[in-house]
């Protein structure tokens, strides 16, 4: 397969496994990612995919295998690891509390505090409105508990979340599965707005359509295993299909 | 978008006067609420002493004084308990961790130290203070080990504690009293001497005026910076004038009720007096009361205003989201027992003090009316819900049926356990009902 990336890439994931009781849910896996790129990854439920990821954004540990981030390698053991490196990511079920207001879910874990050591939870409002501003203009609750809010603005909080803390690594475990089209639409516009600027993101997705759409490379896993990854614009939907079916390389591909 | 109003009030529902009083004031209608029950209870209290009894007695200086003192340690451990719970935790050993610092705070200050430092030397009480809450915040963080790392559930480990801490507190003293406790340490346990009379209570009344106006003007300095939506004026000095009132009522009262003859004529003695005539000397706000709330105000800053307090709340809401945010929730879990303990060793000192003894049934039951209170004061058992200061007038609630039941000729016990078994079970279900409503 050609590679039409050069140079080092943003993130690289070398031969990675991870077993849970003795069923290897990631079996020496090797993907990487460059600025300013979007890598779908591809696979049924249970292949593989969000548990792979979520040894990049330190939510697990690897049992083997190497992170490489610019050409270094780092060391992922928790979250805020990962954070510290740039990394940031919109979860599948979006990692939210519930209990908590828009501007309290933007800024966990990593709190604005003024000069006394208090959380400054006017500023903290003042940024969540202006992020959400460019992000969802239409919202506004920003004083009640995020259970109120509907699926769309939810997610829209995830996202605020992962861009304004300036990711360069963005992952994204299906952002578009609770949404209805205009919001999907919105999701799919945002990605591109970051990916012109640069940022690297790992897109989970299992509509084929927006994987056609947004996507520049796809690595598709079955099983644990990496079936392959293909550039998107080499290959045709039906050539994806079978490799996630199938588990084979395309034949122009291969 | 300045423009948005900051009070999460949606335009669909009805505007009657009182909804709009309560959303420009943003007083919220559960704290209300609760209020008004507990003036409920103590009216009906005060009634039923007028009209079956020889007197009401419930609303007198002297009742509302005591109530204050007895609400004291169960308030303190209470807004611990709000954390515990609010994190999905529940601390059952909080009267035995009472039991078992009061026991050995009162061995070192009776029977351990003196022979060293000297009976009645200065240092004893701050020596035996410090020990308390120090005893009580490990015992606390022990629990909290064993919760977040070992993965107990946190039911189990308490439920060990309240036997273990209880049968320890015996074998310390071999099941003896251990009294007098230091004359120093005995005031933090309030009485006449114990509390700081009516100079003392009108300079505690000026300074936490000015305190709450100072707080009021700072809130709508930030709002206005960020040109976030301002309360009405008229709001703001309503708000202001009720917490001032409160507070201003309260210090009415503790300075109305004087020292009793026996006390007043002891007193005079050591000066080398008659007891004047019509002689009249205030209680003032007793000691315990005041640390009840500095303790209170501490918490809410803690709980309101620090990442601490928001982690608790996260945890609270979706412990997995506040992993993957990045917040040690077993460090967490830790901390938050260990403060619960250190709160129930503060509880311990009131207590030992105020009864001038340390006891082996110090603290028994406690964990139950102090768990009550954080429940019926809107503390939610599935998490995430919760304030410091409803779990105060949860407290107040419970101490409030206790004592008056005990007033109006009901004090044997079971009629008392009876009365706030279901007040305990009333106030959870109306509390259902109101979030339903409001959903």
């Amino acid at each position: 397969m050609t590679n039409p990336n050069k140079g080092t890439p943003l993130v690289e994931l070398r031969d990675i496994s991870i077993a849970f009781g003795g069923i290897k849910a990631v079996d020496h896996v090797t993907v990487d990612l460059y600025p300013g790129e979007v890598v779908g990854l591809l696979g049924h439920n249970g292949a593989g995919k969000s548990t792979l990821i979520k040894c990049l954004s330190g939510a697990y540990k690897a049992d083997s295998g190497d992170v490489f981030i610019n050409g270094t390698r780092v060391e992922i053991n928790n979250p805020r690891d990962a954070r510290a490196e740039n990394i940031e990511t919109i979860y599948q079920t979006l990692a939210l509390a519930d209990n908590l207001d828009a501007a309290s879910n933007l800024f966990l874990g990593r709190e604005i505090v003024n000069s006394m050591g208090f959380v400054d939870e006017s500023r903290m409002e003042a940024e969540t409105r202006k992020i959400m501003g460019r992000l969802n203009p239409n919202f506004r609750k920003f004083n009640v508990p995020v259970s109120a809010l509907s699926g769309g603005q939810r997610q829209s909080v995830a996202i605020a979340r992962a861009v304004y803390f300036n990711a360069k690594i963005l992952i994204m475990d299906e952002p578009t599965a609770a949404l209805g089209p205009e919001e999907t639409e919105t999701v799919s516009r945002l990605i591109q707005e970051l990916k012109a600027q640069g940022l690297g993101i790992f897109l989970i997705e299992h509509d084929i359509h927006n994987v056609m759409k947004l996507c520049d490379r796809a690595s598709v896993m079955k099983n644990g295993q990496l079936v392959g990854t293909v550039n998107v614009a080499d290959v045709t939907d039906e050539d994806i299909l079978s490799m996630i079916i199938l588990g084979k390389q395309p034949a122009k591909a291969a | 978008m300045s423009n948005t109003s900051h009070s999460p009030a949606t335009k669909s529902t009805p505007d009657s006067a009182f909804g709009r009083f309560l959303r420009a004031t943003e007083i919220d209608p559960r704290l209300l609420g609760m209020v008004g029950a507990l003036l409920l209870i103590w009216v009906i209290f005060h009634l039923y002493g007028a009209i079956l009894l020889d007197g009401g007695t419930f609303l007198t200086p002297r009742n509302l004084w005591n109530l204050s003192v007895q609400t004291a340690s169960i308030g303190i451990m209470a807004t611990g308990m709000v954390l515990v719970i609010i994190t999905r935790n529940i601390d059952l050993s909080v009267g035995s961790i009472v039991g078992v610092v009061g026991m050995y705070a009162g061995l070192l200050q009776v029977e351990w130290l003196p022979p060293f430092m000297g009976l009645g030397h200065p240092a004893l009480w701050i020596i035996a203070v410090v020990f308390g809450i120090v005893l009580g915040a490990l015992i606390g963080a022990l629990h909290g080990t064993l919760i977040a790392f070992l993965s107990i559930p946190s039911f189990i480990v308490t439920l060990g504690g309240l036997l273990v801490w209880r049968g320890v507190a015996f074998l310390a003293s071999d099941g003896r009293t251990i009294s007098p406790v230091d004359p120093t340490f005995a005031l933090i346990g309030g009485g006449p001497y114990g509390s700081v009379g009516a100079m003392g209570s009108w300079i505690v009344c000026v300074l936490a005026c000015a305190a709450v106006v100072w707080m009021m003007m700072q809130g709508r300095a930030a709002r206005k910076r960020h040109s976030f939506a301002l309360r009405p004026m008229w709001a703001e000095y309503t708000v202001a004038a009720i917490n001032c009132g409160v507070i201003l009522i309260a210090t009415l009262v503790v300075n109305s009720y004087g020292w009793p003859k026996g006390i007043l004529k002891d007193y005079y003695a050591t000066l080398g007096q008659e007891v004047p005539e019509g002689a009249f000397v205030a209680h003032g706000f007793a000691i315990p009361v005041l640390i009840l709330a500095a303790v209170t105000i501490a918490m809410t800053i803690l709980m309101t205003r620090t990442r601490f307090g928001r982690y608790v709340f996260a945890i609270g809401g979706n412990p997995e989201a506040a992993t993957l945010s990045g917040i040690n929730t077993r460090a967490m879990t830790v901390k938050i027992f260990a403060l619960m303990g250190g709160l129930a060793g503060i509880a311990a000192v009131i207590a030992s003090a105020r009864l001038n003894s340390a006891t082996n049934a110090l603290g028994d039951l406690d964990e139950l009316l102090v768990i009550a209170a954080a429940v019926v004061g809107g503390t939610s058992l599935a998490g995430g819900v919760g304030t410091i200061s409803g779990a105060i007038i949860g407290a107040l609630i419970l101490v409030s049926l206790q004592t008056g039941m005990v007033l109006i000729g009901f004090g044997d016990g079971s009629y008392r356990k009876i009365v706030i078994g279901v007040a305990l079970v009333l106030a959870v279900y109306l509390d259902i009902v109101y979030r339903k409503r409001i959903k």
